[in-house]
Parts: C-alpha cells; structure tokens; sequence
C-alpha cells in the first residue's frame, strides 16, 4: 500500500470521447475504481473532456474541492494537454501540477477486448495518480524575440517571403548565393499554365526588393555560422568578393564592352553553358542588383584566382569617375542577429549525365529542360531561335518525361513539375519552330489549377503523347529516314507496339533533387532531413512550414518539388509564421528541460551527445551548463550521465519510477 | 599471374578458335592458366529455363572445384560461362535458402563453395592485371590500318558490369587501340545477337545478327572483334540465309585474342583464323623494319 | 416573282454492285460460308484469372519487385524481341501480377526471350524481368504448355538431359538430336552451315564427358531431396 503525502489532493477525470474510448473501455469503472486510490479526492467520468463544459468543470472543481493536482485520462497529450493545462491554471492551479493520460490511442484504439482495455485503462489511471503527486509548480518560460529576420534564398520563395515581412514593416536581411535573387525562375521563358513571361512576373518584384527600405539584400552572400535559439539567433554571413564596390556601380556595363576579351570566351552559367560570356559580367540583363562582377578564375589580371594585376584593366578605364571596380576586393564577414529564420535555398536540376541510355553530353542534340528554357528564351544565348548544336533547326522533337524522376536506380520521387513544363516546352517549341513533337510520359500528372485544360490546350495543338516510358536514344538508322537524326524507341503502351520515332533534338525532362549542398545547409540551420534529402517539415500536413527547431521555417522546392504557385503560397506561409513569432514578441518555452545538479563531476561525457548543442562547459565552475531555452527535454544527457548528475523537470526520476510502480501494481 | 581457367563446353566445340587463339596469347603475356580439373557445364541459358536452383548449383560446383584447386581466381572467356557463374555467386550472397540448397548439394558430392572466388573476364585480367603498357610491348606487328567495330554483346555487361561500363564499356576498345587497330564508332556495341534464337527462331533471331553485321559495314569496319562464341557464330555462320535475305552484309567476326594473336606476331594456325567461316584476310602490315631493301 | 422552289438536288442512287465480282465478301451460290469479321471476344472474367499464380511466380528469389511494377513500358521499349512478340514484356508483367496464367504461359513472349538483360538493367524499379521471364519458361516447360516440336523447350530439357549424365554437353550432338525431334526440313536447310563447320574443323561428335559425372545426378538429387519433390 503506497502513501501518498499528506496535502495532496488529486482531482481525476476519464473522458468518454464520444465512442472513442467508451466504446472499449468502462469509464464509469474506471472513475469508480481510481475513487478509492490514496491521494484522489474525487473521480469523475464525462463525455466529452475537452468542451467547454467539460473545461469549467476542472476549474469548478479546483475552486470548489481544493484541488491541487488535476489528471485527465482521455485522448493523446499532442492533441489537448494544452488545453487542459489551461484549463487548470484558468483554475488557478499551476498547470504543470495537471497530468494527462492517453487511454484513446494507447489503449482504447488498440484494444479489441473490453476486459483488457478498462483493466489498462486503470493501470495507466493509477500510475498517472502516483506520478503527478511529485509533480512541482514549474513556470513556462518566456524569451523575448529579436524581430529582425533573415531570409536566406533568393528565388521566387524567399523573395515573396522578404517582401511580405518588409511590407509587414519588419527588417529583412536576403542573402542569396548568387550575384544575383531570381533564382530558377529568372531562367524560365514563360510559365505554365498561364503561359506568363517569368521575367515580366518576376523583375518587379525583384525590383521591389532591391528599392525596399526594410530589406537589406547581401547578393553574393551565403550564411556560414548560426548560432543561438529562437527569437535570438547569430549569423555570420560571408559576403563573397565580385571585385566591385557594389554602392558605386551604376549598372551601365562600360566595363563589359570595354573589356581586354573582344569577344565572350568564357561558359555562360546563367545560360547553362550555351552562352559565353566575359571574365566581367552581368549573369542576366535584368539581374538585381544591377551590379556587375568579376570572375577571378577566367580575369587575365588574376592567376588562378591570385591577383597578379598584368591586365591592362581597360574595365577600370572604362568605368572611370566611378572608380567602381576594386581588384583588392576581400570576402568580407558580417554578424547580424535575427529573431527568426526563413530557409528558402531551392532545389538543383538532375544531372541528365547519370542516365546513359539517353545520350545527354554524348549526342549534340540532346538537351536538358533548362537548356531549352534558355533557347527559347528571348534573352537567350541564340535570342530565343531554337538552333540545335550542330546548327540544324529541328523538323521533330523528343520530349522525354521522369528523367532522373520515379525511378529507383536515380530518384524514387516524382518531381511533380515535369509534366507540365514538358507541355509547356513542347507548346513553346512547337510556337517556335513548327516541329512535329512528341512527348513520351508514364502518367500525365497535371493537378492544379488550369493544368488539365493546359493538356486539352495541347492536345488541341496536335502535340504527339505516347505513354511509354523511352528505353534508349540512338543515332543509328534501320531506315533512310532515320539516317542521321536520334532515334527514340519506345512501347507505345496505349496502342500496343513498339516504335521507332526518329528526331532531331531530345528534350530530358530532368527531375527536382535537393541541392548539392543541402545536408551542409541543413546541419547550419539544425534542421532535419528526409530519406530523399529535402529538408523536413514539422507536420507534412499541418505544419508543412515549420521545422523541428522553432523559429527556423522553410519554404519552397527545398522542402519539396513544387511549382511557382505552391512556392510562393509556402514562402506567405512562413513569413506569417515568422510574423507570428515577432509580433507576439516572445516565445514561451515548455519547462521540461534537464539541468544540471550540483554533484556534476566535469567528465563532459554530455557535451557531445545534445543533438540541440545545448550544453556547454563553464570553464570558471568546471561544471556541465544547459542552455535552458535550447534544450528540447530529449532526455539523452539524462539517462547518459555517468553519475546520474543531471535531472530533468517533468520527467524527475520520483515521477518516472512512481509511473513504473503504478502500472506494475496490482 | 596465375589463374584457374574454365573453357566451357562451347570453347571445346563450336567456340574452339576462341581457345586457339586465347591460350598462344596468354602464354605470350606470361599469363599462366590452369584447366580448371573435371570442370563441367555452367548450364547456360538453358539450364536456366529448366531450373534456375539447379543451374546454380550446376554452376557452384565449378567454383567449388576451383576453390579445391587452390587458384581461386577464376578466368571465363565465354560470356554466358562468365554470366552464369556470376550469377551463381550473387545468388549464393542474396538469398540464404539458395545458400543452403547450394550448400547441401556441393556437400553431397564433398565439395565445398565460400561465396568468395571471383570470376573474371579475360578482358579484366588483361586490362587490369597485365596492364596495357605491358601489352604495348609484345606487340611485333600492330594492327595499323585496321577499322575493328567492337562488338561486346550482352553478357559480360548485363546484369553484372563488374570491370566495365554497363552501356558504354571500353575494354576492349583501349585494348584494341593498345595493338594499333583503328577504332570504328559502333554504337550497337552491347545489342543482343540473338543468343540461341538463331538456330530455334531463325527469323526473329537472324534478323538481329542483320542489324548487327549492317551497322557494321555501313560504318566501314573491316572487321567485328567478339568475347562470346555464341555471338562469333551469329555474326560468322549464317551468311548464306543473309545474303539471300538481305543481299550483301558480310563483315568478318573474330575473337579479340586473334586479333592480340596477330600483333604479336603468332600464325595463322595458333590463332585458328582458318576457323572462321567468313574469311577475314586482312593481315597486319610487315613493321618499317623489315621491308627488303632493293637490291 | 421569286423562285421559291427550286429543283431539289439530283439524289445520287447508290449503286448495287450487279457482277458477283464486285461483291468479294459475299458468299457465291455453291461456296463455303467465309465469314467476314471473324469475331473473338476477347473480355476476360474473373474466372479466368488463376489465384495465386502472380504470388507464386513471385516467391522465386530475384521476382519479388513485380509488384511494384508501373507498367511503363521500358521493358519493351530496348527489348530487342520485342517486336515479334504478341503480348510484350510489360504486357507479360501485368498478365502474371495479375493472375493470368493461361495467357501468358501461351504466349510466344516467353520463348522469345533472349535474355539479354537490357529490361532488367532499365527496369525503374529494378524487377528482374529476365528471371521472371526464365520462371515462365520454366512452368511452362513443365507443364508442356507449347507446340508440338517446338524448338525452344525441347533444346532446354535435352540440355539438362546431357549435362545430367555427361557433366558437359556436345553441341553438334545436341543440335542434330534437335533438328532430328523438331524439323527434319530445318536441318536440311541449313546444310551450307553444316559443310562451313566441317570446313573449319568444329563439327566435332566426341561426347564430351567428365570423370566424375555420376557427381552431377547426385547434385541435382540433392536439390530434390531438399524441395521435397
């Protein structure tokens, strides 16, 4: 028979839930059972808990029997703990004298005997009694948020996120890894299914941003270190040296003009190497900001990126009064602190190269997606004529769907906008050049809004679909027409046979992946990953924003394969999130953090085991020190101290042992 | 460099030039190869469409032997050899209950198979092990002028491309340039031949063998350089039903050791190169050397 | 005053052919009905399918992924039989997947398989075509579901045959016993490639036996003892 200290008096309540747990456990018997348990003062059953009769009859009681402890037993802790907690301290109780029981998922859900189910039922009610009786008043800690945010990305998400906290009246800081914000959208010629311009959508916006009094934008820029928690986080941004003083250029491009290379020699990597370009550039005429840079590794006044200075540096000639180039140009790092952080990095494009039976890299005329965007894209290496490599226009062309996509020997995941954009190339290539064009898919997948009359509207055009997934792209002819052109053969699966289709240029709709860098990013920001490598959201249906670390928010193809719409409908969200976080101007924390008591011996076993590094050692004390507002209350340096130095609040080892001892009872 | 050698029945029988021209050329290089004692059929695709656990087994107790022999690294020149016992292997680490049943029936006849003994591909050991320069060497008489389309077929790159390229292997292509030949661009380099289609099947299976040998001269190989027997017979043996079929395709088929054969030097005979049913008479140029001086 | 009617237009009077001649499909006095449209219905009720037939073919080590299969048609697409085929390699999947065991063990897929490997090493989800096509052929065999004389099985179990009692097999023995069992007029045909090979010195009919080649029926007992069949 346990005792149970003197003052304490436990209120108990178990939850019909409707028929979710009535259905298999005897709430009545169970409240009539934990009545005569030491410490409980009254049992109630009820049907529905969580309703607002249910809360006022918590906080009645309190009031009325005395009440210092409070246990529900009813559905799961995720769903309602909040609310009862509330519920309680509304009572006037400290909420974390209040204990909550799952007998819905944990025992009603799972049970199919009824017997079993209510004689669970009471062994989780009674250890429950046995635990909050050790309970202690804790207070729910509150932290101030730094209302400063940064968005790290400069694509299409990370820029409606900027705009929509600077609009918000918040700062901004946008850095972005390239010398210029647009992204993979500035490169796209026009949308689906709209078929908009991407520029004509994109530049205002991206003019907004460079001109907003509240964004300060760090192109050129990635983030290097991160430290703290949320609503104060540190960041050390790396700004990357273009060699020119970015408040001095006027964006007139004297220097390109002017430059010692008459002609461009160099792979243009905004045009997907199709273009050239200079060792002094502007990636994109419309690029933001409008500020040249210099690429050290190709620039004849540098040697292998060492600066020699044996170029006659016509460029500074021609920039003259401005004075805005600046070889001795170093990386410069910057500290900034923020309350908040928005991950928006993008996606890469797959690497065609890694399907060999479609010949990219080893045949002319086998292009990527991105490639074609950049041909037919009127600011394009050829100005939008779409002519092939070896100079031919094309009579036929090969869209080839899934490429690096649903496939278990490259990616399992369907990149979810290759469909479309394939149509949207093959309505653009067929604009262009009049081609007959096939597109050879598995399954047409066109969701969203417009999508499916964006196929009928192709369809109407005369666009070839053959659903057959292409085995091989050769160059070798069985016919005279097939002589010299690339020959797709494929199952045509819908007609029943197979066929040789002879084109002139193959198009890869290559898939979506993670960027190279992503698990370096992810570890920076302490996010989690998936199996496939895009960052993880907290929720994938109620939280599809938010990470595991509060106040780090994702947004975009990062988390994702997803079109425009679904992106900027992300990066809104998260900036509301993040605006959530500011506007309330602190963050409370739950207090079941560990701590370190006072028997801490200085082995530092500890340290390295916090997955949230919030552990340090006070060299003055020689002690292990948690960070309160960074520990999650895992529980790892709990149960891993050598000499059992270090406790945690809502999981005291009283509370632990005395739930074992009550289940075990009986 | 010392190997177990398992011939195979097909290098006993229609492939026996194969042999011929294999053993002179290892000999050259100082390769040293060991009949593999009491080998027996891998069952090749056949035995599989009886019983794939009993090809399997078929197939271990070769390994098993070489095991007991002591030189336990294995050379198949025959493609399909080479594919079957690799497929024994990987059979025997993927799947315990093949294990066991390939365990008790080794066990039966007292032999025993470990899983680890490798099976190489002549083009393997000579690419890796002999090395190109060592092979630069011996040459006497490098193949100048001759347009060689290698043709390396299915087996030894699918499903198990262990020492080459599965879509785009080179072997035989570096191997080829190492003895001076000029190498023709053959994209149908691993398309199937037709296997055994040919003698059951004749329309389906010669028409590939067509493709084959077409590709080949329109792109003006003098010669087809092959590893299987199986694929040197397609390409050599039915040249009577297609030139009826298809008029004038002929491109003469030989296997890559005769060609080795012919740039160091060794006869016509060592080689077998009268084996070949399309004749292939090329042979290579005298070196600078030994061109007579006018009296 | 206005024309209110005008002349209809000349109807044009569809012409009945008169000389029996015009009229090819029709059947001619004292001729055999010759039907038109040969009609097959070709709709396929639950009863046909075969219960459990997909899962067995499945079980055998290397054929599980079928049933991740897609259908999307790559199989096809490089196999090179494919085009002989009546029922493709992708077609063949969904046929076993799905239980349809008379179909497919008669169709000419199965014997047209080269095993090349091509579908196998392209499969997106890595099914291992080839082995469920060397299964199939396997059933088949089994229970003698192909023609008369036909070519393909007859070699295989002949195969197995001579490697059971020899430990290795002789190929002009096994090719003439063949051409003996399945077509006395393919022999013949291919006479011309029987002089080449005398020519060249392969027509060779030593039996090709190993010392211990009682071994190999003892192997093979093994492996029966252990299925238990």
């Amino acid at each position: 028979m346990v005792s149970i200290k003197q003052d304490i008096r436990i209120g108990f309540y178990v939850c019909h839930c409707g028929h979710n747990i009535a259905s298999m456990v005897d709430c009545p018997e169970v409240a009539s059972y934990v009545e005569k348990l030491p410490g409980v003062v009254l049992s109630r059953d009820y049907k529905y808990m969580c309703s607002d009769p249910g809360q006022e009859l918590i906080q009645k009681d309190i009031k009325e029997f005395d009440l210092n402890r409070v246990v529900v037993a009813s559905c799961s802790p995720l769903l309602h703990e909040h609310t009862f907690r509330t519920a309680v301290a509304a009572g006037g109780l400290n909420p974390f004298f209040f204990h909550m029981v799952n007998i819905r998922e944990h025992d009603s859900w799972v049970h199919t005997d009824r017997k079993e189910a209510t004689a669970k039922a009471k062994a989780l009610a009674r250890a429950a009694i046995r635990r909050v009786a050790h309970h202690k008043a804790l207070e729910v800690k509150q932290v101030p948020v730094n209302p400063d945010v940064l968005v790290v990305g400069g694509g299409i998400a990370g820029i409606h996120a900027a705009l929509t906290l600077a609009n918000a009246g918040k700062k901004v800081y946008l850095v972005e890894r390239e010398p210029s914000i647009g992204g993979h959208m500035a490169k796209f010629d026009k949308t689906f299914p709209t078929l908009d311009c991407a520029a004509c959508i994109l530049t205002p916006k991206m003019s907004s941003v460079g001109a907003h009094e509240n964004i300060t934008l760090w192109s050129y820029s990635e983030v290097v270190k991160m430290d703290g928690y949320v609503g104060n986080y540190t960041v050390m941004v790396k700004r990357k040296a273009r060699f020119i003083n970015e408040d001095l250029c006027t964006g007139c491009q004297e220097c390109v003009a002017n430059c010692i290379y008459k002609e461009p020699k160099f792979t243009d990597e905004f045009n997907e190497g199709l273009g050239k370009r200079k060792p002094v550039y502007i990636p994109f005429p419309q690029a933001t900001p409008q500020v040249v840079l210099i690429d050290p590794d190709v620039c004849l006044n540098f040697k292998r990126g060492v600066l020699t200075d044996k170029c006659k540096k016509t460029c500074v000639e021609a920039c003259g009064d401005r004075k805005a180039i600046d070889f001795k140009q170093k990386e410069q790092f910057t500290e900034i602190k923020v309350g908040t952080i928005i991950v928006a990095t993008g996606f890469q494009t797959f690497d065609a190269k890694r399907v060999l039976p479609y010949g990219y890299g080893v045949y002319p005329n086998v292009y990527t997606a991105m490639e074609v965007e950049r041909l037919v894209n009127a600011s394009g290496p050829t100005s939008g004529e779409v002519i092939l490599r070896d100079g031919r226009q094309p009579k036929a062309i090969g869209i080839i769907h899934c490429v690096g996509s649903r496939d278990k020997k490259t990616n399992r995941w369907c990149s979810r906008v290759c469909c479309m954009y394939s149509m949207k190339l093959a309505h653009l290539l067929k604009e262009h050049t009049g081609a007959e064009i096939y597109n050879f898919y598995i399954d047409i997948r066109a969701p969203g809004k417009g999508y499916e009359e964006f196929y009928d509207k192709l369809n109407e055009e005369g666009v070839h679909f053959v659903r057959g997934r292409v085995g091989e792209v050769t160059d070798w002819g069985m016919t005279p027409e097939e002589e010299g052109k690339l020959v797709i053969r494929v199952e045509d699966t819908l007609a029943g046979f197979v066929r040789r289709i002879p084109v002139d240029m193959v198009v890869l709709a290559t898939g979506l992946e993670p960027q190279a860098d992503a698990q370096d990013v992810r570890r920076l920001f302490n996010m989690s990953c998936g199996t496939e490598g895009f960052f993880l959201e907290r929720h994938p249906k109620l939280a599809p924003v938010n990470t595991f670390t509060d106040g780090i928010f994702i947004a975009g193809c990062c988390q994702g394969p997803r079109d425009i719409p679904d992106t900027v409908a992300q990066a809104g969200a998260a900036a509301a999130e993040a605006m959530v976080l500011i506007d309330k101007g602190h963050v409370e924390q739950e207090p079941n953090t560990a701590y370190v008591l006072p028997d801490c011996c200085g082995c530092k076993s500890c340290l390295p085991l916090c997955p949230y590094t919030a552990i340090t050692f006070d060299e003055a004390t020689k002690k292990a020190v948690i960070n309160e507002a960074l520990c999650k209350g895992c529980g790892t340096c709990v149960s891993s101290c050598p000499s059992g130095s270090i406790a945690q609040n809502l999981f005291e080892d009283e509370e632990v042992f005395s739930e074992i001892e009550g289940v075990l009872a009986d | 460099m010392k190997y177990s050698y398992f011939p195979g029945c097909s290098l006993k029988g229609l492939g026996r030039a194969y042999e011929e021209s294999l053993l002179p050329v290892m000999k050259h290089l100082g390769v040293e190869l060991q009949e593999l004692d009491d080998w027996n059929c891998c069952g090749a695709t056949a035995y599989m469409a009886v019983d794939e656990v009993k090809a399997c087994v078929l197939a271990a107790r070769n390994l098993a032997l070489a095991e007991k022999s002591g030189l336990n690294q294995v050379m198949a020149p025959c493609a399909a050899c080479y594919l079957v016992l690799n497929k024994a292997k990987h059979y025997f680490h993927d799947y315990p209950a093949m294990k066991a049943t390939m365990d008790r029936a080794l066990n039966a006849v007292g032999l025993h198979y470990s899983g680890d003994t490798p099976v190489r591909h002549p083009l393997d050991i000579l690419l890796n092990d002999v090395g190109l320069e060592a092979i630069k060497q011996k040459v006497e008489k490098p193949l100048k002028g001759l347009k060689v389309a290698t043709y390396y077929g299915c087996q030894i790159v699918r499903p198990y491309a262990t020492f080459d390229d599965q879509y785009n292997p080179t072997t035989m292509d570096r191997l080829m340039e190492a003895l001076g030949a000029t190498l023709v661009h053959y994209p149908l380099k691993t398309k199937c031949c037709g296997g055994s289609l040919t003698g059951t099947l004749p329309e389906a299976g010669i028409r590939l063998v067509y493709i084959l040998l077409n590709e080949a001269k329109k792109r003006g190989a003098d010669c087809i350089a092959t590893v299987c027997p199986l694929c040197q017979f397609n390409l050599d043996g039915y040249h009577s039903q297609l030139k009826a079929q298809y008029g004038d395709v002929l491109v003469p088929t030989v296997y890559f050791t005769q060609l080795m054969g012919l740039a160091f030097g060794l006869s016509d005979k060592e080689l077998g190169l009268n084996r070949v049913a399309v004749p292939f008479k090329w042979r290579p140029p005298l070196p600078a050397a030994a061109t007579p001086v006018p009296a | 005053m206005v024309k209110s009617m005008t002349t209809p237009p000349a109807t044009k009077k569809a012409t009945v052919p008169t000389r029996s001649s015009d009229r090819p499909n029709v059947q001619r006095p004292g001729e055999e009905s010759v039907p038109i449209m040969k009609m097959r219905p070709t709709i396929k009720y639950e009863a046909d399918r075969v219960r459990g037939f997909g899962r067995e073919i499945m079980s055998v080590p290397g054929c599980e992924q079928l049933q991740s299969c897609i259908q999307c048609g790559t199989c096809s697409g490089v196999c090179p039989l494919s085009i002989y085929m009546d029922h493709t390699p992708r077609q063949v999947m969904a046929l076993t997947r799905a239980d349809f065991k008379n179909e497919v063990l008669r169709s000419r897929t199965i014997w047209l398989c080269a095993s090349c490997y091509a579908c196998t090493v392209e499969c997106p989800q890595e099914i291992r075509i080839t082995d469920i096509m060397y299964e199939l052929k396997q059933r088949a065999i089994l229970e003698g579901i192909f023609p008369k004389r036909f070519p393909i099985p007859i070699l295989a179990y002949d195969f197995s045959e001579m490697v059971k009692k020899n430990g290795r097999i002789t190929e002009m023995i096994l090719v003439i016993k063949l051409f003996m069992k399945t077509s006395w007029l393919a022999a013949l045909g291919n006479w011309r490639l029987g002089i080449d090979l005398i020519k060249t010195g392969r027509f060779s009919l030593v039996t090709e036996k190993i010392k211990h080649h009682g071994d190999i029926a003892r192997m093979m007992d093994a492996v029966d003892d252990q299925k238990g069949s």
